[in-house]
């Protein structure tokens, strides 16, 4: 029939319409059940899938960010706590008359125009649902303001929420650390939206950082189900946030407060651990930040003053601060002799000056000591007894008990960044610089100079373990499994020995005298120690060497000290690290320091008592001298001050390693030239 | 049917299951429309309810004209819709931008709706005319070639794809009922196959072009235009078997579904009422097409068989490029769901439809006296 030359009568039509209506029918009937089929495919195949991304639609999630733990010391005190906070952020969907909106927000709130463009530039980067901060740690008052404004500020949205606190201010900066909102790099590594969450914040520094899993705690989440603009509809359910966990430190929060009043205007740091277990009672760095104004975002001028300043108030110099122990290491080149089978009794006549080779060693002491045994080379810190020790047996017979001490360690706790120096050695020369360990090596590293590099911590723990001849580990987490410290095996002459000869230093007419408890029945055991951290020429010693007052701070010496307390049964022990310290204030030297903090645990009352006179003296307490500082840091600002950098943790660390290189770097250059410089030890 | 002495005959005679079968598909979408819009009666479901009823009842008296009439007034309609057509067009381009109605004050007539049963009215007329003989010549095909080309031509320029689908095709199945050669329409289907890439991309619009190419790959870019297609599987799909329930649909009502009381009223309905829903609406669709082809099967004359398949198809057309449309199997082509989705001028053509079935209906059961 498909033959164009067929004739097509009306009857065939009829007939041929009838088949292909039919077969329109048909091919209707085909396209209405494919349609059915791919229906059912999409209602009960797929129905799973379509259902979950039905749900996704529906509902928004908005994380809650959780309370942080607490931090608390070894009594249960706060030393980092939540405070109410309250804050304004706008939805930038409800946003109607943006101009309008942020003007009257300028108002109420006294925005600055840094805070508007910061403002301004997250709203032009967020979209939808998601708040953007306006304004956090807002006054009462503040707060109420927008609030009662709010019907004429649509996209508002104040919020109650929580701030951390730190009731101790500067003197925990450097324990705690300090928190703050998520950087863009940390938020692409964990790929958290809890990092994104306004309020959200993980700590940066310190304890904060170190302990961030255990202390951030599990975000709340409300469930809002929500239009396809974003704008919700009603409240599904909300679950509440799981707050962190407390930690409990070591440290007696009390103690800490007070050695960091009791640091005075100095540079410095001080540790006291428990002898027979390790505990840290008190870490202090000082000067500091203010962790509860640090966490609150960091103003530029704010952080121009502090990465300026010359006593690093960034850095935690109990653990990332490195010195040359001076002399406080003598006593524990003491326990080396003995262990090396010097007599305590062998004496050596010291003469003012020690020559070796063409290397001229002074001791301290102009005239000499005459003829000195241990027990007065240690309280009299002479200088020359050690260099002849030393240049007989070599550092590598000391190096042992200088490692055994816990010099040159790295101790597991919870910081970040921690340098922990060096105890040299020949075999550690050869290593790191390629050339033989020469006498004049040894000569100065038996008192503590050239190649030896020590942290305050480091410190702590010889006095510590020179005193309670156990080998404490020092801990700052109380909930650790608590591991009584095992004994040194130490000869209980040789410690009788050595703890006779710092009794002396203190309480002998030794160089500690300062040191001297004030408390009736409480004997304190030390030494002193002074770190030069320049070269004296044989010319300046020929016209007489500068006096530290005649130096700018940056080469004046280190004033050092560690001891323990009471001598008889030693309980606490202390080491107390002021740079360029150079002894020109008495009352503020290292000494008086660290005795002052240790009759802190004697009797409080009186250890108060003195601290509030000594203050009256140097300006005040922390917050009083922080004050001052800022408001003639400010009086002295005139340039434009560039903003603070973006992230500021690795600034931080870039201002810090900059601190401890130049200080690992001018020491040795001191020492190896073989010269030392005059002292008061 | 009911006894004589009761009801007046006009009335009587009137094809009464069609009738409930045609209210209950508008009445369900009534349903659907009212829940698209909150549970609320505005703004859609009221007015479309006095729209679909007025239109109704037009069909009822449509079918009370003697069918003879709609081959009279075949080439003049058509003739007048052309030159309607070009009018929209003229005044499209006075005014700038796309314009596919006139505004008559009353009522926005839309010409290229009703040209959707005109085409079939005239090509039907067309093929009345032609002589048995004739059928299988060149002479069969050329003139309705440019029957259908004129129109979809102008109506491309609107432009307005899914019309200009429509109206071919409308005029393309009136061509195969009438018996032009099978192999040509294989023959088609093959040019056509090579073509439509052609097509697609040297003359179709940059948007229509992103509708085709999102409707390949609809996830390719599910929040831009890709968003209606993925929404509209997201409701159907999330509805499963027996839905959501009446006034639960979380699609439509947070609006995630855009146009879902219009061209995406399907999946707005298969959200709340399933599958089960779905299918029985396919299913009373069916049975109104299979009762238009059934029409042609037993019309007496020729444009009457042609013209009332070819109408059921135009009904066909619709139904099935719409539900293929919303279930992401054809791309967005803004062809509406009829008597379900709101707006007037397709209910009126689909209504319109139905009144000129009823009449050549009506004149065979006339003559076929049992």
């Amino acid at each position: 029939m498909n033959r164009p030359t067929k004739i097509v009568t009306a009857a065939a039509q009829g007939f041929s319409f009838s088949r292909r209506a039919m077969v329109l029918g048909i091919g209707q009937a085909a396209v209405g059940t494919l349609l059915a089929t791919r229906m059912g495919w999409l209602a009960v195949a797929e129905n799973e899938h379509y259902k979950l991304l039905s749900e996704s639609n529906r509902v928004n999630m908005t994380l809650i960010p959780p309370r942080r733990g607490w931090i608390v010391d070894r009594y249960g005190a706060p030393i980092a706590n939540n405070r109410t906070d309250f804050r304004v952020d706008i939805i930038p969907e409800r946003l109607e008359n943006k101009a309008h909106v942020l003007g009257e927000l300028q108002q109420l709130l006294a925005l600055t125009a840094d805070d508007l463009s910061r403002i301004n530039t997250d709203l032009d980067r967020a979209a939808g649902f998601k708040p953007v901060q306006v304004e956090e740690n807002l006054s009462w008052d503040k707060y109420a303001a927008v609030g009662v404004r709010l019907p004429d500020l649509p996209g508002v949205q104040p919020t109650r929420g929580f701030a951390r606190n730190y009731p101790l201010g500067a003197a925990v900066a450097h324990l705690t650390g300090y928190v703050g909102t998520a950087s863009a790099e940390q938020y692409k590594k964990e790929r958290d939206p809890l990092l994104v969450t306004p309020g959200f914040k993980l700590g940066k520094d310190g304890l904060e950082k170190a302990l961030e899993q255990r202390l951030r705690g599990k975000p709340g989440a409300k469930r809002v189900e929500v239009t396809a603009r974003g704008k919700p509809v009603r409240n599904l359910d909300t679950r509440p946030d799981q707050q962190g966990q407390t930690v409990r430190l070591t440290i007696d929060a009390g103690l800490q407060e007070y050695a960091a009043r009791r640091l005075a205007q100095n540079s410095g740091s001080a540790v006291v651990l428990d002898v027979l277990t390790g505990d840290m009672l008190a870490m202090v760095s000082m000067p500091a930040y203010d962790p509860n104004s640090f966490s609150q975002g960091i103003g530029k001028l704010e952080w121009k003053m502090l990465s300026e300043d010359d006593h690093v108030p960034l850095m935690n110099k109990v653990l990332q601060g490195l010195y040359p122990p001076g002399s406080t290491v003598k006593p524990m080149h003491g326990l080396a002799l003995l262990q090396n089978g010097i007599s305590p009794d062998q004496t050596v006549n010291c003469r003012g000056v020690l020559q070796v080779g063409t290397g001229r060693f002074h001791c301290w002491k102009r005239g000499g000591h005459g003829p000195i045994s241990m027990r007065r080379a240690i309280a009299q810190s002479c200088d020359i007894y050690f260099y002849t020790m030393a240049r007989d047996l070599g550092y590598d017979r000391f190096a042992p008990t200088a490692r055994e001490m816990g010099l040159g360690a790295r101790y597991d706790l919870p910081f970040l960044t921690q340098y922990y120096g060096t105890v040299p050695d020949s075999a550690w020369k050869e290593k790191k610089y390629g050339k033989p360990w020469t006498v004049a090596d040894s000569i100065n590293a038996s008192i503590g100079q050239g190649y030896l590099l020590v942290n305050p911590m480091q410190l702590a723990v010889m006095a510590a373990r020179l005193a309670g001849g156990r080998a404490i580990v020092p801990r700052i987490l109380l909930d650790q499994p608590h591991r009584p410290a095992a004994s040194l095996g130490l000869d209980p002459e040789h410690i009788k020995i050595i703890r006779e000869g710092m009794w002396a230093v203190v309480n002998g007419g030794g160089t500690g005298g300062r040191a001297r408890m004030h408390i009736p029945g409480v004997e304190m055991a030390g030494k002193t120690g002074t770190a030069q951290v320049r070269r004296i020429t044989r010319s300046e010693r020929a016209s007489g060497v500068l006096g530290n007052a005649a130096l700018p701070f940056k080469l004046r010496d280190h004033a050092l000290f560690v001891g323990f307390a009471p001598v008889d049964n030693p309980r606490y022990a202390v080491s107390v690290v002021l740079e360029h310290n150079g002894h020109l204030i008495p009352d503020q030297d290292a000494p008086p320091t660290a005795s002052d903090i240790l009759s802190y645990l004697f009797d409080r009352e009186k250890a108060v008592a003195r601290l509030i006179e000594l203050e009256k003296t140097w300006g005040g307490d922390i917050q009083t001298r922080m004050k001052t500082k800022w408001d003639a840091f400010l009086a002295a600002q005139k340039a434009p001050v560039p903003p603070t950098p973006e992230d500021v943790e690795s600034a931080t660390s870039n201002v810090v390693e900059k601190a401890a290189t130049t200080d690992r770097t001018a020491s040795p250059t001191a020492a190896q030239n073989g010269v030392r410089g005059e002292g008061n030890d | 049917m009911t006894s004589p002495g009761l009801i007046p005959a006009p009335l009587a005679q009137l094809p009464w299951r069609i009738i409930f079968l045609v209210v209950a598909i508008g009445t369900f979408g009534l349903v659907v429309l009212y829940s698209a819009a909150g549970g609320s009666l505005t703004p859609w479901a009221a007015r479309q309810g006095v729209v679909f009823f007025a239109f109704l009842c037009m069909a009822m008296l449509m079918s009370r004209i003697p069918s003879s009439f709609w081959g009279k007034i075949a080439f003049p309609l058509y003739g007048v819709l052309i030159l309607l057509l070009i009018l929209v067009e003229l005044l499209g381009a006075v005014r700038g931008g796309a314009q596919r109605w006139l505004d008559l004050g009353f009522i926005r007539l839309q010409p290229s709706e009703l040209m959707k049963p005109a085409i079939v009215l005239a090509m039907a007329k067309f093929y009345d005319m032609l002589p048995p003989s004739e059928i299988r010549k060149f002479g069969a095909i050329w003139p309705a070639a440019i029957i259908i080309g004129i129109p979809a031509g102008l109506v491309m320029l609107q432009p307005d794809l899914g019309t200009a689908l429509m109206i071919t095709f409308g005029g393309i199945v009136v061509m195969f009922l009438a018996g032009i050669p099978l192999r040509l329409f294989i023959g088609g289907a093959l040019s056509f196959a090579v073509v439509l890439p052609l097509a697609v991309n040297f003359l179709l619009h940059d948007y229509q072009r992103k509708r085709v190419l999102i409707f390949m790959n609809p996830e390719s870019d599910p929040l831009g235009a890709g968003y209606h297609i993925s929404q509209s599987k997201i409701a159907i799909g999330s509805g499963g078997i027996f839905g959501k329930g009446f006034l639960h649909g979380t699609q439509s009502h947070l609006d995630y579904l855009p146009e879902g009381h219009t061209d995406f009223v399907f999946a707005t309905m298969a959200e709340e009422w399933g599958l089960i829903g779905g299918v029985l609406l396919i299913l009373a669709f069916f049975l109104l097409i299979r009762w238009g082809v059934n029409v042609g099967v037993r019309a007496r004359t020729r444009f009457e068989k042609l013209a009332a398949a070819g109408l059921a198809t135009t009904i066909f057309f619709y139904v099935a490029i719409n539900l293929a449309m919303v279930m992401g199997l054809a791309p967005v082509v803004g062809i509406p769901l009829p008597l379900v989705s709101y707006g007037g001028s397709a209910q009126m053509t689909v209504l319109l439809c139905i009144g000129m079935l009823m009449s050549i209906d009506r004149a065979s059961r006339k003559t076929v006296r049992w």
